[in-house]
């Protein structure tokens, strides 16, 4: 599965929302097969690019409050945050070079 | 060089992919990036793959298609085809990655892609309440009023499938009735939770952020109702996934590629075709996978009138991950 790390609803704001990175949010859950597709395209895009993007993974299911916060109603969603702002999101298992095409401005 | 790739990893792909195998063809299946093992990926209780008494979950059973394939020697690449030549004695077929495979054989077996209402705002508001994947999503609408639009197996699959989430599940149809099978039909009437609207068609999506409503058209007297919504869950059909193959493939009248007869042949020699990407009628993981079968034994009968030196340059290297 997955290197990548997971945080909670406990953890979102420090670890998310106040970090000094560029850090991307893979909200997924077990029961979802799109997200299984995408996870290691994910873990891909974040060892190749490790001074620009963090990737971290956060499982609605188990986290139900950061997942309302952010009016998810889809998943695989992939929500990117700078400096605690919320800047980027991106929508469904796409291929690699699509998911690199959205992150373009982060990986430049 | 290999004698034979398949494109594609739903029931088609990966019983071709079995069959092939097994003959010693060493196929290279390509599989897609993130549409591996096709529809049944985003589905959850298959009961009618023959053989699973009490059924099986639709990923497992494409998982374990895989690892059947696997077994006896397929290979499988997981990314996109984004261009194929098929009309030379050699076939190629070209990756997202930029790597160049070869073949003498090829089956095609894409399936079908969902389609769209082709109305404003839906792409806007996908991921957003307009979904095409009610077990992806199905759980963000807990407590919700939501609609699935379409009359067929998949439209009250979904919408039964919801009734566990959402409060209230209207199914949207643009004819006085479905056609979905009586079983499918009778589940979806006597659930509660549903409630039909026939002669409806949505006109309109509405919503900022989030789907708030949709805008229904009555296809009998043209008048026009909103009806408030949380989601709307599009399972009006699929076509045929014919794109990289147009103008080198024939298709029939329905999109789908045209084959010669029962067989998989298409009318390019060493090409055929299996699974949903032929099938305008049945469209069953069972009719797939005996599609598949048949791609696989019409390849398997091309190559074995392959010349022997042309046999002899198509030895398997494996793609290196």
């Amino acid at each position: 599965m997955s290197v990548a790390h997971d945080v909670t609803d406990a953890t979102f704001a420090d670890e998310v929302l106040n970090s000094g990175d560029t850090i991307m949010v893979d909200f997924w859950a077990e029961w979802c097969g799109p997200c299984r597709a995408v996870s290691p395209i994910l873990d891909a895009i974040a060892a190749e690019n490790p001074d620009k993007i963090k990737i971290v993974k956060l499982n609605v299911d188990d986290n139900p409050q950061t997942a309302m916060k952010y009016q998810i109603t889809s998943i695989p969603a992939m929500k990117v945050f700078k400096g605690g702002e919320l800047v980027k999101t991106i929508i469904g298992a796409k291929p690699k070079p699509a998911i690199e095409a959205d992150l373009a401005e982060f990986l430049a | 060089m290999r004698q034979l790739i398949i494109i594609g990893s739903g029931p088609a792909g990966y019983t071709a992919a079995i069959y092939a195998a097994r003959a010693n063809l060493a196929p290279l299946v390509i599989a897609s990036s993130v549409e591996f093992g096709g529809e049944l990926m985003k589905t959850t209780e298959v009961e009618n793959y023959p053989g699973f008494v009490d059924g099986i979950m639709g990923p497992d059973l494409m998982m374990n298609m895989q690892k059947q394939a696997e077994r006896f020697g397929a290979e499988i690449v997981y990314d996109d085809v984004t261009s194929v030549e098929l009309a030379g004695e050699v076939k190629k077929v070209t990756l997202g990655n930029g790597d160049v495979h070869e073949a003498l054989a090829i089956i095609y077996a894409t399936g079908s892609a969902y389609r769209k209402l082709g109305i404003d705002d839906e792409t806007r508001l996908s991921g957003y309440g307009v979904s095409w994947c009610a077990t992806c999503d199905g759980a963000f609408f807990r407590q919700k009023e939501i609609a699935v639009v379409g009359g067929g197996d998949s439209a009250m699959e979904e919408a039964t499938f919801l009734t566990r989430f959402a409060d209230k599940v209207y199914v949207i149809h643009r004819k006085d009735s479905l056609r979905a099978s009586k079983a499918m039909q009778d589940r979806a009437f006597n659930d509660p939770k549903i409630e039909f609207l026939f002669n409806k068609e949505v006109a309109h999506i509405y919503g900022d952020q989030l789907v708030t409503g949709v805008g229904l058209l009555d296809t009998v007297d043209g008048s026009e109702t909103t009806l408030d919504l949380s989601g709307l869950f599009i399972a009006i059909g699929a076509d045929p996934r014919t794109h990289l193959v147009h103008g080198q493939l024939d298709l029939t009248e329905f999109g789908t590629i045209a084959v010669d007869g029962r067989s998989s042949r298409t009318n390019l020699t060493g090409v055929f075709a299996a699974g949903d990407v032929i099938d305008p009628t049945y469209r069953q993981a069972v009719t797939a996978a005996g599609s598949g079968t048949v791609a696989a034994l019409d390849a398997e009968h091309y190559l074995a009138g392959l010349p022997k030196e042309l046999i002899d340059k198509a030895t398997a290297q494996p793609v290196s991950a």
